[in-house]
């Protein structure tokens, strides 16, 4: 038997919106701040609350949800309804929120050690499930909170405190494993840049269904310049729906796709410009995405694509969970379904 | 002309191979005796394994159930009458039936083979092993295939109406009509008008077989036991339990969410809600069962009652998030049926050893309620008050249930819904401070805190695990504001106590120096046991318990006013060594660890022996 399935909208349909415009100030709580002065969190917190006025929702409908780690305090720093949970299980409680109301816009702030690590589980299933939400994940490819151990996304042979040798596990390259998991909405952005930044997460957040937007973000005390080796290069590789995929000084680098469909970067004089692929995140195949995700140099950072993978449309979870379910025009409605519901179809009289 | 002969109880159990529809016949059975107002108990019991190797001992699926025209509480410690489908099923119930007893077998299955698969190396029906009993032993399976020769089913389908021509046959021994499971079979099936008609001819065939046979000289009536006028239904413990968060869901006014994880055997929990959503439920299976109690935390804190249902092994998993929704303040209920532990241990058995991990499973100090439903039935009311507690008090509140009172069936009394007690969530909509100021940690005088929903204009406020500083609700590392926090938090648990009644005991003579004292599904057996010991003109009083935290007000009074306490339970000894901390009297642990119910019989000459051994002081 097929369902009838909702078509997917606007990531926000169903939230109201305000009926005076807000200022990023309206989204900025009282409590005080408490990252490290010079940590990354603090322009994805000024980004984020930069978005909010041009979403034009209501601070009463956005929930923002966190796991456990220095990130996830970034609830407490916005004023909206939010909860700070348990390490890794941001995501299964924002499902419940989602599911359970369509009026709200949630989003889930995580880390790699909270997402990737204690949490895996849930993100992939809500990647999966493509349940409405936007998930900020802050790779700062280390374990703050708890004073500087080496993370799922380390690179191998990072010495820390519980890896006075070098690390041995291998990085998890969060695009891949969110692509993997058929993620509709797959980005990465940076801390560093602002533009870019607000650009990827306001598409996030109008995406409907399972947003997850990966945050290169600098430690300044555990991992300070994580990131410069990618930032020194000219590896990385900006993506935008449409346009060729060169980078590097003047777009001199471009990437073009081999005979047995691998992709290849290589200088735009040696392969051609007519042979550089042009960027496709709305396809319905994959497969570009994940060979774009490849190209990122988990362990060196000499090379990282950034930008919007892939955004596409699939049928919503909390959509489809909703719409088998009988509504009632009223509550008396509903307390006779509910009577029926007890009383069954096999019963006798006394 | 067969005689009738009117009895006040019998105990009858059917068996057979994993795939003969043992639990259907049982079922149905017991449906049939119910419309005819028997009170009865049910207790199913099958192997952990889907489909055991066919034939083995190992794969016998069978269902008891006790009918009686008397209030009854237990499936009973012996069957009177065994149903045996296949050798297996007679090698593995015989040694249950007492001398005299009936066996019933179904001859068709009694091969050299399958007899030597089961280690009878001479067929039982041909020598005099079951001498000692009522045997009737007819080939069923032959005798179902010829009756339904006309709907030209395959060879197997049509030996597998041999269950109907069974129930057919039981129906008309125990005198009732079979028109409840016609009109049943003829919507089950009525897509498959072929094993409609074939499964409806065959329990006619079986019942006129009874008619007209002269197999049986006696045939019984049992009379309708006396009960509450009203409308009434067969419910099974996990269904009593599901439609008891759909009840105080709907009187709380609020929508139910549940998120579960599969688990024998609460999954029918999950089974019954996920067909409830034409009243209005949502239900979520999650990839574990941290997601499914963490979904639940969140679609508590977006306004609905959320809930959960798991057993052991999952409520073990839960633990953390339990700490979260007792410092969130928020509802929560959590069904746990107990199963065998530890770990996977025996999980399609019956246990009553999660009472350590619901009183005490979290880190910190976490205090939790803990409500144990003491039948199939009770489920309901039980899991009910949880409901009304985790809302009106914004606690995770523990429904403790077991295996045997989840899959166990009895007759239930359907409520009207403005019957049940009113549930006031009180959820805030304006600021309850001066100056627009919201405090979502500022308590009411039960100690629950001002409840906020997302979508509320000027009550936005952020709550999570870490510690939160008194009315305001903003994160504090304050000393002495968590122990202010831990002493509220405790306070407003214990001040649950004014929702429970204080205990009532049950001792009509006055007399009895030794109390017993149960809590959960052991009130059948222990009711049935006391009343074997009142029979032999001994004075036993007892008392039940439903609340396990916080225990009722008078409940240490009560302990310290007998000689001797005895504490039967499903483990070794969890609510004896509760009652020894809480109130420093010598309580007595009983516990028996064997996966299914206390037997009444054992249990009532064990309490004999204690109240002579006491008498002789």
């Amino acid at each position: 038997m097929t369902a009838t399935i909702p078509t997917a909208k606007s990531g926000l349909a169903g939230v109201p919106l305000a009926l005076s415009p807000l200022t990023r100030k309206d989204f900025t709580s009282p409590a005080e701040v408490r990252w490290c002065p010079g940590c990354g969190d603090y322009p994805v917190l000024a980004a984020f609350q930069g978005i909010l006025p041009d979403l034009g929702i209501r601070n009463e409908n956005l929930v923002v949800v966190s796991g456990i780690g220095c990130s996830s305090r970034f609830p407490y720093y916005v004023e909206s309804y939010g909860m700070h949970t348990l390490h890794g299980r941001a995501p299964a409680i924002a499902s419940g929120v989602a599911m359970s109301r369509p009026d709200l816009a949630v989003f889930v702030v995580t880390g790699d050690g909270d997402a990737l690590s204690i949490g895996g589980n849930h993100l992939i299933h809500a990647l999966r499930r493509n349940i409405n939400m936007t998930i900020l994940l802050f790779n700062n490819r280390i374990y703050g909170l708890t004073k500087g151990q080496y993370s799922p996304t380390s690179e191998q042979g990072k010495v820390t405190k519980s890896s006075p040798q070098g690390s041995v596990d291998h990085p998890f390259n969060p695009v891949s494993l969110a692509l993997g998991a058929e993620g509709t909405f797959v980005a990465r952005t940076l801390d560093s840049n602002r533009a870019h930044l607000t650009e990827v997460l306001k598409a996030a957040a109008n995406h409907r269904g399972t947003s997850l937007v990966e945050i290169y973000q600098n430690c300044v005390i555990f991992n300070d310049g994580a990131f410069d080796p990618l930032k020194a290069s000219d590896g990385m590789i900006k993506l935008v729906h449409g346009e060729p995929i060169i980078f590097g000084a003047d777009g001199s680098m471009g990437v073009t796709r081999l005979a047995d469909g691998t992709l290849k970067v290589a200088p735009v004089a040696e392969i051609g410009a007519e042979n550089v692929i042009v960027h496709d995140a709305h396809g319905d195949d994959p497969q570009l995405a994940f060979a774009l995700a490849q190209l990122t140099d988990s362990n060196n950072l000499g090379m990282a694509p950034i930008g919007i993978f892939r955004d596409v449309d699939r049928p919503v979870y909390d959509d489809m969970a909703r719409a088998q379910i009988t509504t009632f025009a009223d509550e008396s409605a509903k307390l006779k379904a509910v009577s029926d519901l007890l009383k069954g179809r096999d019963t006798w009289e006394l | 002309m067969t005689q009738v002969n009117t009895i006040d109880h019998v105990v009858i159990r059917f068996s057979g191979d994993s795939g003969d529809g043992m639990q259907l016949t049982g079922d149905r059975f017991t449906q049939d005796n119910a419309v005819a107002g028997n009170d009865f108990v049910t207790l199913p019991d099958y192997p952990a394994e889907i489909r055991a190797p066919a034939g083995t001992v190992a794969g016998v699926s069978s269902f008891q159930l006790h009918l009686a025209d008397y209030d009854i509480h237990t499936p009973g410690d012996h069957p009177d009458v065994l149903v045996a489908m296949n050798p297996a099923a007679l090698k593995a119930n015989l040694a249950d039936l007492p001398v005299g007893g009936i066996v019933i077998v179904d001859t068709a299955d009694f091969t050299p083979r399958a007899l030597s698969k089961v280690g009878y190396a001479e067929n039982p029906l041909e020598d005099d092993r079951l001498a000692q009993y009522q045997v009737h032993a007819f080939d069923l399976t032959a005798a179902a295939t010829a009756a339904v020769e006309p709907y030209g089913l395959s060879r197997k389908d049509a030996s597998r109406t041999k269950n109907m021509y069974a129930l057919g046959l039981v129906d008309w021994l125990y005198s009732r009509s079979i028109d409840q499971t016609v009109t049943f079979l003829t919507t089950k099936f009525a897509k498959k008008p072929a094993i409609r008609d074939a499964n409806i001819a065959a329990l006619k065939a079986g019942y006129n077989f009874g008619e007209t046979s002269e197999a049986f000289a006696v045939r019984y009536e049992i009379a309708a036991a006396p009960a509450k006028a009203g409308t009434y239904r067969q419910i099974t413990g996990n269904r009593a339990a599901a439609y008891g968060l759909v009840a105080g869901a709907a009187r709380a006014g609020l929508p139910l969410y549940l998120g579960a994880y599969p688990i024998t055997p609460a999954s029918e929990v999950l089974h019954y809600l996920s067909d409830a959503k034409r009243a209005g439920v949502m239900t979520y299976q999650a990839e574990d069962e941290i997601a499914a109690v963490g979904a639940a935390v969140g679609a508590s804190f977006a306004g609905c009652l959320g809930a959960t249902s798991t057993s052991g092994p999952g409520l073990a998993l839960k633990a953390e998030m339990l700490g979260l929704a007792v410092i969130a303040e928020l509802p929560l209920v959590v069904i746990d049926v107990q199963r065998g532990g530890p770990s996977t241990g025996l999980p399609t058995k019956t246990e009553q050893s999660d009472l350590f991990i619901a009183l005490f499973g979290r880190h910190g100090e976490a205090p939790m309620p803990v409500i144990a439903a003491q039948s199939p039935a009770d489920c309901f009311a039980a899991t009910f008050e949880a409901c009304k507690i985790a809302v009106e008090y914004r606690t995770p509140v523990l429904v403790l249930t077991d295996g045997y009172l989840g899959n166990g069936a009895e007759p239930w009394r359907v409520p009207e819904l403005d019957e049940l007690a009113e549930i006031e969530p009180n959820i805030i909509t304006e600021p309850n401070q001066p100056d627009g100021v919201y405090w979502p940690y500022a308590r009411d005088e039960k100690g629950a805190r001002a409840w906020a929903i997302p979508g509320t204009p000027g009550l936005t406020h952020r709550i999570g695990g870490l510690e939160k500083a008194a009315n305001t609700g903003a994160v504090s590392y304050d000393n002495d504001n968590h122990e202010v926090m831990v002493r509220a938090r405790a306070a407003k648990i214990d001040g649950i106590v004014r929702e429970v009644p204080d205990v009532v005991v049950d001792d009509p003579s006055g007399a009895a120096k030794v109390l017993v004292v149960g809590w959960g599904s052991t009130f059948g057996p222990i009711q049935a046991a006391v009343r074997l010991v009142r029979q032999s003109d001994r004075d036993l009083a007892t008392i039940h318990l439903r609340y396990l935290n916080p225990l009722p007000a008078n409940l240490g009074e009560v302990l310290a006013s007998y000689d001797r306490v005895v504490v039967p339970e499903m483990n070794l000894g969890q609510l004896a060594m509760w009652l020894r901390a809480k109130y420093l009297i010598n309580v007595e642990s009983y516990s028996r660890v064997r996966g299914l119910p206390l037997r009444q019989s054992e249990l009532a000459d064990d309490l004999n022996a204690i109240i002579d051994e006491e008498a002789a002081k």
